[in-house]
């Protein structure tokens, strides 16, 4: 029952890929954030096993702790640095930090607001409590001490 | 001119849609960051007014659980030095006070409003845990420790939805939940850092 050899296959049909790759990309759209900030500090979370999700992206605003990043430790030392927004500050910008951040966030939403503290686990408490005082003087009362779920300590 | 209405017009070539929409997807794979933040919550006291004694706010010391860890992470509870495997129970049996002592916490009855309109009674702790710190207390310890108490107040819920619900309090719905979260609050005081031991 063969037919003769000399048939080609014929060329599979692409027409479906653009639809494929722009179901991928509308994943990618619908998942993920912009990144907003390059951060000048590393840090490495601590473990928590009792971690609740972040509700609304929006609301969050991120004050990152800890040790300057290598390209940054000729300028700045290695003593461990807040970062708000693109910049090293400290304790005493806070204030203003929060006053912008609320001021980008619609009236109703204000109240929602959470302020991460994403700090890194070597970091000392005397520089979160610094932190923690401003956010209290700055109204700030919403807070998550970022960390990493893990499974029992 | 117009007269050749017989010509079709070329279909535009599709082949290089699927590489503008790789394009894009490689734009949106670099631009973007897919972490999920996660974290323990907590919601900070607000600075009392001037004119507030500090007198008027002292809570009754059979009602104050204290938890210092100090610059070595060593933890202390109420006045004896613990391990944090220890912490969570400690704390859960000091704010149950199932055994009505003397020393721990009073209680209070509490009047709840269920979803479906009625009532519901029910016997709240008084207690409230002080967490204190140095300032050269590491942060990790710190953590570790507000995980711990955060998991005491999660156990006192679960069992609470289990007796009143008969779910897990993770498969309440939003009013469920409300009233758990009324009815057992998260009562973690975060004091300022001590300067420095005295003794």
């Amino acid at each position: 029952m063969k037919k003769k050899g000399n048939k080609e296959l014929p060329a599979i049909s692409t027409a479906s890929l653009p639809d494929v790759i722009f179901m991928i990309l509308f994943f990618f759209m619908v998942s993920t954030t912009m990144r907003d900030q390059e951060v000048l500090v590393r840090y490495k979370l601590p473990n928590a096993t009792e971690v609740q999700k972040l509700e609304k992206k929006s609301l969050v605003s991120y004050i990152h702790i800890g040790v300057p990043v290598t390209h940054m430790q000729a300028r700045y030392g290695t003593a461990p640095k807040i970062q708000l927004n693109d910049t090293y500050k400290t304790a005493k910008d806070i204030g203003d930090f929060i006053a912008a951040e609320r001021d980008q966030l619609n009236e109703s939403d204000r109240a929602q607001m959470t302020t991460s503290i994403k700090a890194d686990r070597e970091t000392k408490m005397g520089i979160i409590t610094d932190v923690k005082q401003e956010l209290r003087r700055a109204n700030a009362l919403k807070i998550s001490y970022a960390a990493i779920e893990s499974e029992g300590l | 001119m117009a007269g050749s209405n017989k010509r079709k017009t070329p279909e535009i070539n599709a082949s290089s849609q699927a590489d503008i929409a790789f394009l894009l997807l490689v734009f949106f794979l670099v631009a973007t960051t897919m972490n999920t933040d996660k974290g323990i919550s907590r919601v900070l006291p607000p600075i009392p007014p001037e004119d507030v004694k500090v007198e008027d706010q002292k809570q009754k010391e059979r009602n104050v659980l204290l938890v210092f860890v100090n610059g070595a992470g060593q933890l202390m509870v109420g006045d004896e030095v613990t391990d944090i495997r220890q912490l969570k129970d400690k704390a859960k049996e000091f704010i149950l006070n199932v055994n009505d002592d003397e020393d721990k916490p009073e209680k209070e009855d509490k009047e709840i409003d269920m979803p479906d309109g009625s009532k519901w009674t029910y016997t709240t702790s008084k207690g409230v845990i002080s967490l204190q710190t140095t300032r050269d207390t590491g942060y990790e310890t710190y953590i570790a420790v507000q995980n711990e108490l955060t998991r005491v107040f999660n156990e006192i819920r679960e069992d609470v939805s289990m007796m009143k619900f008969g779910k897990s309090f993770g498969d309440l719905n939003e009013d469920e939940r409300k009233v758990i979260t009324t009815a057992v609050q998260q009562k973690i005081s975060e004091a300022e850092p001590r300067k420095a031991i005295k003794k």
